[in-house]
């Protein structure tokens, strides 16, 4: 490491001001201190206290929380392809084809996101803001793993523009940028991002022949009888009892996740691992999290109540719900984006109950989604700052009240 | 009862008359740079649409629709006559005459309130948002008065919940650092398009 602190320090001159590349400044300094952390230290009076915890380690903390989700994506696209064509395989080669799917996709997020973002700090003549670190890394892991390159791009720009840069960068933002992207390619482009057929590699596209025997995008025969579908879309589709459902796949099977999905939200068990890391560090809060799954478990429970035989996707356990589509995955990593979440202690309760809450309420009651969490989150995201705003006002008040007494 | 209710939440929710319509703009964007006046002129909506939309409810059905004079002039005679070409002028009528009430209201009872709304709370008369109400009631067909009132209460609650909603926003990203051009109005134009996509999270519910 300390030849490359060298080589930082040897070519610094040329970008600091009269330098020959002095307005490369912004993007210079930004690389710099996303390798190391900047050497100022405490002026000796007064009580400042520093720390090496900043915006740049924060976010990187959540990108590697994100990682165990992402490699077990990349072994499930290769195992879900592989089922769907009937071959053997071996768990390199699953991974390997997911590999191969999957990092593309990671790599235009990133491309597409950090070009806007130089982009306009390159006009502004700010220092670069290190929050699309995070975003780059969420918005491949809650696509399809099918999705055309450049629609990932066009979202991820329009996430990067409307989303944060208008609004003054990182930091300022109303919506989770990462959530936006996802958003704008649901309303933009449905067909690519929901249906029976995009979850699972190859699928989108296959081709029937005289036989009814279908053929996939690469040419390989798909398995007779075989539905892509995510198990949200199979228990929506029930119409007698769940029996079939259950019958197809187990709670077990939810939580591993090997099942079809986006790429990083199907298995519970990795996002588990992602939100003991994002705990242990204290990045991300417990309390949206914990009223997240009471808020989700509530609503679960009120349909089970009203359930009737007409209805029979009402009737899916609570604990299923909690484990299945994008909900363990959107309350750890969406909800918890610290800039768009209530920022208040008791506001975070309110805003991490209804975020479960309404998940739920969208994904069962409204034919139009299949999921509700994208939706439920973006709408938390826009009602935070009341919910701060009226906690904040309830303080008031409650101080007030103890000066008078 | 559940009529009432589904009729309740659609106007709040699904039929929202900002997001799903973008009716009442004007006030919308311009009262809401901080809560505690969106808030007031929230709840003057509320007040309005609740009592113009019943009152214009009983005009569409005994006086303007066609036949509706029957209990008048008897049967025969009242369907030769249809006055509703005289719908607008009367809804109108009846909203203004009710905005002026709840201006003599809060000037009498909160007159920091009366001072901060401006000339907002007059033109409550013009917002097409309270008009919106009254012709929407009149497409929809509500077959009594109840579902009319509720539906104005509901249409109310729902424009509430975006005014107040834009306006904490507001208040959040005041020193924001937004580029030069789109600062103030520009601004809120984005923000409220993005929660009108959160919006759509409920569009499609079938109730």
């Amino acid at each position: 490491m300390k030849f490359l602190e060298n080589y930082i320090e040897k070519i610094k001159p040329k970008f600091e001001k009269g330098g020959k590349l002095e307005k490369w400044m912004s993007i210079f300094e930004s690389f710099e201190t996303f390798l190391f952390v900047l050497g100022n230290t405490t002026p000796k009076k007064g009580a400042h206290i520093r720390d090496a915890m900043d915006s740049k380690r924060l976010m990187s903390v959540v990108v590697i929380a994100a990682i165990p989700a992402l490699l077990f994506g990349m072994w499930n696209v290769g195992f879900q392809h592989y089922m769907s064509i009937a071959e053997q395989f071996t768990f390199l080669e699953a991974f390997g084809y997911g590999a191969i799917q999957v990092l593309p996709l990671v790599i235009v997020a990133y491309a597409a996101g950090l070009g806007t973002e130089f982009l306009f700090v390159f006009i502004k003549g700010k220092e670069i803001e290190e929050g699309f670190l995070v975003s780059g890394m969420l918005i491949p892991l809650i696509v399809p793993v099918d999705i055309p390159l450049w629609m990932l791009a066009t979202a991820t720009i329009f996430a990067v523009i409307i989303g944060k840069e208008v609004f003054g960068g990182t930091g300022m933002n109303i919506v989770n940028p990462a959530l936006l992207a996802r958003a704008f390619l649901f309303f933009a482009y449905p067909s690519k991002i929901s249906g029976d057929k995009v979850w699972i590699s190859g699928l989108d596209g296959s081709t029937a022949d005289a036989a009814g025997k279908f053929t996939n995008a690469y040419g390989d025969k798909i398995v007779d009888g075989f539905s892509g579908a995510t198990p949200l879309a199979h228990a929506a589709s029930a119409t007698e009892n769940l029996d079939a459902f259950h019958s197809q796949i187990s709670v077990f099977d939810m939580f591993i996740g090997w099942i079809p999905g986006s790429i990083g939200e199907t298995s519970v068990l990795m996002i588990l691992i992602g939100a003991a890391i994002l705990l242990f560090t204290g990045v991300a809060s417990w309390k949206i999290m914990l009223s997240g799954v009471v808020g989700g478990a509530v609503m679960g429970l009120l349909l089970n109540t009203f359930a009737t035989d007409t209805n029979v996707y009402m009737s899916l356990p609570f604990y299923e719900h909690l484990m299945l589509g994008g909900f363990a995955f959107g309350l750890v990593f969406m909800a918890t984006d610290p800039v768009t979440a209530a920022q208040t202690e008791k506001g975070k309760w309110i805003y991490g109950f209804l975020v479960g809450f309404i998940a739920i309420l969208i994904r069962v009651l409204n034919p139009a989604y299949p999921e509700g969490v994208m939706l439920a989150i973006l709408l938390m995201n826009v009602f935070a700052p009341l919910i701060d705003h009226y906690v904040i006002r309830g303080n008031v008040k409650k101080r007030l009240k103890r000066i008078k007494a | 009862m559940q009529e009432y209710l589904d009729i309740f939440i659609k106007s709040i929710f699904i039929d929202n008359m900002v997001f799903a319509f973008f009716l009442g703009m004007c006030s919308y964007l311009a009262v809401s740079k901080t809560v505690n006046t969106a808030m007031g002129l929230g709840l003057a909506v509320i007040f309005v649409l609740g009592i113009t939309v019943p009152v214009n409810y009983l005009l569409e059905n005994y006086i303007l629709k066609e036949g509706a004079l029957g209990w008048l002039l008897g049967q025969e005679e009242a369907s030769k006559i249809d006055l509703s070409f005289l719908s607008f002028i009367m809804f109108i009528a009846v909203i203004a005459s009710m905005v002026q009430l709840v201006e003599m209201i809060v000037e009498k009872f909160t007159p920091s309130l009366y001072a901060s709304l401006g000339i907002f709370l007059p033109l409550i008369a013009v917002n097409c948002a309270i008009l919106g109400g009254a012709l929407f009631m009149q497409e929809r067909e509500y077959t009594n008065i109840g579902e009319a009132t509720v539906f104005g209460l509901g249409s109310g609650i729902g424009w509430l919940l975006a005014i107040v909603g834009i306006a904490a926003i507001r208040e959040k990203i005041r020193y924001s650092d937004v580029p030069a051009p789109l600062r103030g109005l520009g601004i809120t134009f984005i923000a409220t398009g993005l929660m009108g996509i959160a919006f759509m999270s409920f569009m499609g519910i079938k109730l």
